[in-house]
């Protein structure tokens, strides 16, 4: 066994594993890398679905697609989520990381996962979507990249809950964990249960496919491989909203409204959120109504109750924090006044309005049973999904990266005034892509379609014109989300690789000058608290959630009548 | 702060604030109100999804979908039969790699079994522009109980992915008037 090496942090005064640093750091990286590639991939789809574009051929855009979702579905936001645990474990807690060894074996076996997948993706015989439905089968190889990746994933969360036992017994900590730490344990539990899921439906999957098993149920598939597929974007959503709260609390010094409101609201997260396999079976035979309606809504929308519990949580301690600074006046100084020029903040802010608006009100609307018979498979599914996964979770993940380089890495951000237009442009394209694709698919658009015009299809049809003009504006859309996405790795890539060492201490708290911890004061106490600003911002969301939600049922009133 | 631990020892004793009380009881409420909300639509709504389903194979349906063009096949389109079922009729419906067979005229306000399945892969039938989307998979026989309303030309458009023909995968169902 080594010895363990530490550096100190000028910034935070904590004290650093020198190896948890490096595993943070390549995981960090390798998410990185196949962010670029699965965004190329991305807008190359987008181009496509362009129909005045319409750049790829029919194979190679049902390769690309694939692609894109195996690389920044799985990999990128896999990849950076491992180096998130790290951080809230052996960073945050002022420890060691457990089994170093482990993890560099996990970050082998993800990384080896990740390359052999898509190499049988590029090899052509695997362009089966990222959800890979049976009885369409994939090379061998395809299911066994993503099952060694998925070993290697749950070895990385077993040395995350490893470590939490050191610091805890070693205590390099007072008391209970923080609530990143907290948010990002939530986040680890779900990624056991939804990698479980992957390997119990993966592995006889590739048996299949070698051709030892004979058959596989394609009803059965769904149901457990949603079990991955759904559960293991809350383990995003956990991991985003303890972003959330790990950039407020950098940036502004926020203190949670509540400790025991926000970790309730995590552990809501962790009983309800694995019964969302439910919302990719709404429209499949042989299942029941009664099964539908408890599962799809998480047993009475428990799990929607606790996001809609850190909507107002962190927002809220945010304007907490400003309130105790002095940027009292009015309902709203408090938000002016922050660090709009800082991406950190920007990008936090942008993901936690986008993840919201776009991706929470369209998600839970469209996980209803009836309202589903309108959106299924069409392009209002993708449309929502960009609204959680890249405006909440990529963004909120870009976000975090702007931290993580000085501190982690030790490196200025390259390209400041790049950096600073960053989440904007990107978070701009982004919602151009969620909203355009909602658009289309409440239009009836398909999604995973190559050719909405059918050419050399046995029948004529026209979806409506404004479906065309909503691809041609989802295609610029992912124009500006790409030249984001380009300016992010070209910012991270300068600063880690060729960026000026940080050697001294940083100010990260936001302006005003004061330190971080001279603005924890004890605000945040019942009495005292004031939020009006985040209120008006809630109610917003709830007016406009209930109106849309009601809309939609106004909407299926008008379908076929069918029972 | 949310990265470091919480300040006091006994954070669960805290108070909490009045406005973050009163906004979780809004979302508990708003929650129970969207999942009464679909079974109330089960009472009283006029659409919603059949649960009935069968075990089925490719073959076995593939008879029932023959005999029913053999009895009711009225015309032909594009090559392919259509068929005029008689009202409260069991209808079959077949997706394909790259085909819905057969095309299908009903009459508007009659009401109809109309059962999907699949002979390969897993197929979307996608009801344009009406928008209804529902999965179909080999070997189960699903059975929507459909009352069309609106006559006019209906087009079927496979949203599942299945294989590089998907994009040609269309139907037709025409429904007229009585």
């Amino acid at each position: 066994m080594s010895k363990t090496v530490y550096r100190t942090c000028p910034t935070t005064g904590l004290r650093i594993d020198l190896s948890a640093q490096a595993l943070i750091k390549a995981n960090a990286v390798a998410a990185v890398v196949f962010l670029a590639i699965g965004g190329l991939f991305g807008l190359s789809v987008a181009l496509t679905r362009w129909p005045a574009v319409h750049l790829l051929p029919a194979d190679w855009f049902y390769l690309a697609l694939t692609a894109h979702g195996l690389d920044v579905l799985l990999l990128w936001i896999i990849f950076f989520e491992i180096a998130v645990l790290y951080f809230a474990s052996a960073i945050l807690l002022n420890s060691r990381i457990a089994a170093p060894r482990w993890a560099w074996a996990a970050f082998a076996l993800m990384l080896g996962g990740g390359l052999v997948t898509n190499v049988a993706v590029l090899q052509g015989q695997s362009s089966v979507m990222f959800t890979s439905y049976p009885p369409l089968m994939a090379a061998q190889h395809f299911y066994l990249g993503l099952i060694l990746f998925a070993v290697g994933a749950l070895i990385g969360c077993f040395v995350f809950f490893g470590t939490l036992v050191i610091a805890r017994d070693e205590k390099t900590y007072q008391g209970s964990i923080p609530l990143v730490t907290f948010g990002a344990l939530t986040a680890a539990i779900i990624a056991v249960f939804t990698l479980a899921s992957g390997a119990i439906i993966l592995i006889p999957t590739w048996l299949w496919s070698i051709g030892l098993v004979s058959n596989i149920d394609p009803l059965m598939y769904k149901l457990v491989w949603w079990a991955m597929g759904h559960s293991s974007q809350q383990i995003n959503v956990s991991a985003h909203v303890a972003i959330w709260y790990a950039i407020a609390a950098m940036l502004f010094g926020a203190k949670p409204l509540s400790e025991k409101i926000s970790r309730t609201a995590f552990l809501l997260y962790i009983l309800f959120l694995q019964l969302a396999s439910a919302h990719h079976l709404l429209v499949e035979p042989g299942l029941s109504s009664e099964w539908k309606v408890f599962n799809t809504s998480y047993a009475m929308y428990l799990a929607v109750l606790g996001s809609m519990i850190h909507g107002l949580s962190v927002p809220g301690a945010m304007e907490a924090a400003q309130r105790a600074r002095g940027f009292n006046n009015g309902v709203f100084q408090w938000l002016r006044k922050a660090p709009w020029g800082n991406p950190a903040f920007s990008g936090m802010f942008l993901s936690l309005v986008m993840f919201g608006f776009l991706g929470g009100i369209s998600g839970v609307v469209m996980g209803t049973e009836q309202i589903n018979i309108m959106m299924h498979n069409t392009l209002y599914v993708p449309g929502h999904f960009h609204g959680t996964v890249v405006a909440g979770t990529t963004l909120a993940f870009m976000a975090m990266s702007y931290l993580l380089i000085p501190l982690v890495f030790q490196r200025e951000v390259a390209f400041p005034s790049l950096a600073k237009w960053q989440p904007y442009l990107f978070g701009l394209g982004v919602a151009g892509l969620s909203l355009f694709m909602m658009g289309a698919g409440t239009l009836g658009v398909a999604r995973r379609h190559w050719d909405i015009t059918f050419t050399s299809a046995p029948f004529d049809f026209n979806y409506p014109p404004t479906a065309y003009l909503l691809m041609g504006l989802n295609g610029m859309a992912a124009i500006a989300a790409a030249l984001g996405g380009l300016m992010f790795i070209v910012i991270v890539v300068k600063s880690v690789f060729f960026g000026k060492p940080v050697r001294d201490r940083i100010t990260l708290a936001a302006p005003s000058g004061q330190p971080i911890s001279a603005a924890v004061a004890s605000y945040g106490s019942a009495g005292t608290l004031r939020i009006p600003g985040t209120l008006v911002l809630v109610g917003v969301f709830f007016t406009a959630f209930v109106l849309y939600y009601f809309v939609n049922w106004k909407y299926l009133s008008e379908v076929w009548p069918m029972r | 702060m949310a990265i470091t631990s919480p300040s006091t020892r006994l954070w669960w004793n805290e108070p909490a604030h009045r406005s973050e009380l009163i906004w979780i009881a809004l979302a508990f409420v708003w929650g129970l109100v969207m999942f009464f909300m679909m079974i109330y639509w089960h009472a009283t709504g006029a659409q919603n999804l059949a649960n009935e389903t069968y075990r089925t194979t490719p073959n076995a349906y593939y008879a029932k979908v023959e005999r029913n063009v053999a009895d009711w096949q009225v015309r032909e389109l594009n090559g392919l039969p259509v068929i005029k079922p008689p009202a409260g009729a069991d209808v079959y419906l077949l997706g394909r790699m790259w085909l819905w067979y057969p095309v299908l005229e009903l009459e508007r306000g009659q009401t109809y079994r109309l059962h999907l399945s699949s002979l390969d892969l897993q197929h979307g039938f996608s009801l344009q522009p009406i928008n209804i989307n529902v999965q179909v998979h080999p070997g189960y026989d699903h059975v929507l109980t459909v009352t069309p309303d609106r006559s006019g030309e209906y087009t079927i458009v496979c949203n599942e992915f299945c294989g590089l023909g998907h994009h040609t995968m269309l139907g037709k169902i025409f429904v007229v008037d009585r």
